[in-house]
């Protein structure tokens, strides 16, 4: 039953090889840009839906490199991509007071969530905050998941400690456990051990494997997150392309980019709100 | 079990349906292999004979180093790549970080020890072999390579293979150096690591199926090109 389509797959193989070949350089001719963000972002699906919208009014293409927000930063530092849009707001101020991009606009906002198995051993449930619940969490010992990897979302998991007035790394290795890794890869490893852990909505609406994994705790201005774009200084990276990456930030937050990002949606569900909804508060 | 019967599904699914991105994505993954184990070759397998032999001082070092680079860790040569590459690096002026040649560069460099460490074997042992007889012809070790090259044909096929596996299944350095870009630097090994952070394990593990099918596919071709040149010479 496999052989006649593993026989297909072979001739499709043998095909692709020769094309592959002979074939053009896979990099498209053309305006683009790149730009680095978040795996939250990605992982969501949020740029599939509002790039091509972008890209058929400008012609211009933009490549997106996910990674967190930590490292986004650094790439833009280092002038390796034309704009960011990432999470950390005090990292973003730092990244423009320093000289290496023009200035942070605003563009779009969800809200962090804390997550954790459904039966809720640490009974974070109806604490009255988000460090009230995570002060639960050390307090049980629950077993909590953290990116530990410098992203937005490892960052806003620290402050809410902090809020806590807790230290959760003496605690690493033990209850405490950082994963170092994606938002994705955290969220696997938190379903597998039945742990708690921070996440931004935008990740959980399109995250497929949550096993026994709820929202405990979704709302609260400790959980707000929101999310900047920055046109790479072309005076430190003169190869910028200062201008299309502005069109890109100037269309985010315009109200046809601010319209895409409303009207994305998983399962019916609205993942990420446009600058205008939530900067006022 | 279930996850796993899923993920057969999934495989055959995707193999049966040809969905164009996935197309894109086996092709560029080919296209950066093969040309990381074309450029590979030309440099690993003379090197590979020099290092097999000839007799100079610090050859056994030089046998030691190739063998130790076997185990190179992808990630480490994603970032010393990264670092040459980026534009605030040494040849940052050239423009290619995330792009297929960027992937290609870094795949290049993971597996040329590998086809040089193997081919050295090889070609040592067969000049062990056939030096006397060769030089009783008048050959010099120089005139003697093509003839060994030649000879060994089908065990350096076997060399340039593992190059080919192991550049095709690396995911560490790609990521870095391409940044899966969606259409442009996305490839098997990265697509599989997007779909696992998704939580789409079935899909990830699909894709991985389909990996090792590609992988079967290309050990096939090359056994069957084997197998015919030797029946022509039988």
């Amino acid at each position: 039953m496999v052989a006649p389509r593993l026989r297909r797959l072979g001739a499709v193989a043998a095909a692709l090889a020769v094309s592959a070949l002979a074939g053009p350089p896979a990099a498209a001719e053309g305006r683009f840009i790149t730009v680095a963000s978040t795996t939250s972002t990605r992982d969501s699906g949020l740029f599939d839906w509002i790039l091509p919208r972008f890209t058929r009014k400008t012609g211009i293409e933009v490549r997106i490199v996910a990674v967190g927000t930590g490292r986004a930063l650094r790439l833009g530092e280092r002038g390796d991509v034309d704009a960011v849009l990432v999470h950390d707001r005090s990292a973003e101020e730092a990244f423009v007071a320093a000289g290496f991009g023009i200035e942070r606009r605003e563009v779009m906002s969800n809200f962090f969530v804390v997550i954790g198995p459904e039966a809720d051993p640490a009974g974070v449930r109806h604490r009255r905050d988000a460090p009230a619940a995570l002060a639960r969490v050390a307090e049980t010992g629950s077993l909590f998941t953290s990116r530990g990897d410098d992203s937005g979302t490892h960052k806003a998991e620290l402050r809410l400690w902090r809020s806590a007035g807790i230290d959760p790394r003496p605690h690493s290795g033990r209850w405490y456990r950082e994963t170092g890794t994606g938002m994705g890869a955290t969220l696997n490893t938190a379903a597998e051990l039945g742990a708690y852990a921070l996440t931004d909505s935008g990740t959980w609406g399109s995250f497929k494997n949550r096993r026994d994994l709820t929202v405990l705790m979704a709302s609260g201005e400790a959980l707000r997150n929101p999310y900047g774009a920055i046109v790479v200084n072309p005076e430190r990276h003169p190869h910028v392309k200062q201008r299309w990456a502005q069109r890109f930030v100037d269309w985010l937050a315009s109200p046809e980019g601010r319209a895409a990002i409303a009207s994305f949606r998983v399962d019916g569900e609205s993942l990420f709100y446009p600058a205008s909804d939530t900067s006022t508060d | 079990m279930a996850d796993l019967l899923e993920a057969f599904r999934t495989a055959l699914r995707l193999i049966l349906e040809l969905d164009a991105e996935l197309v894109e994505i086996v092709g560029l993954s080919l296209r950066v292999s093969l040309s990381a184990v074309f450029l590979a070759t030309l440099v690993g397998l003379p090197l590979g004979a020099v290092a097999g032999m000839l007799r100079f001082p610090g050859r056994r070092v030089v046998t030691v180093l190739l063998n130790s680079l076997l185990g190179l860790p992808p990630v480490v040569v994603g970032l010393v790549v990264y670092l040459l590459l980026s534009r605030s690096g040494p040849l940052g002026a050239l423009g290619l970080l995330f792009t297929p040649a960027a992937m290609v560069f870094a795949q290049f460099l993971l597996i040329t020890p590998i086809v040089a460490a193997l081919s050295r074997q090889v070609l040592e042992e067969l000049w062990q072999e056939y030096e006397d007889q060769l030089r009783s012809l008048g050959a010099g070790v120089w005139r003697a390579i093509p003839t060994l090259l030649f000879e060994g044909r089908y065990l350096l096929l076997t060399a340039i293979l593992a190059g080919f596996g192991r550049a095709i299944a690396e995911v560490g350095a790609v990521i870095i150096v391409g940044g899966n870009i969606a259409h442009v630097t996305r490839v098997m090994t990265t697509a599989i690591a997007l779909e696992t952070s998704r939580g789409d394990l079935p899909l990830a593990l699909g894709l991985g199926l389909l990996l090792i099918a590609l992988s079967i596919a290309v050990n096939a071709a090359a056994y069957l090109a084997q197998a015919v040149t030797r029946s022509a010479h039988a």
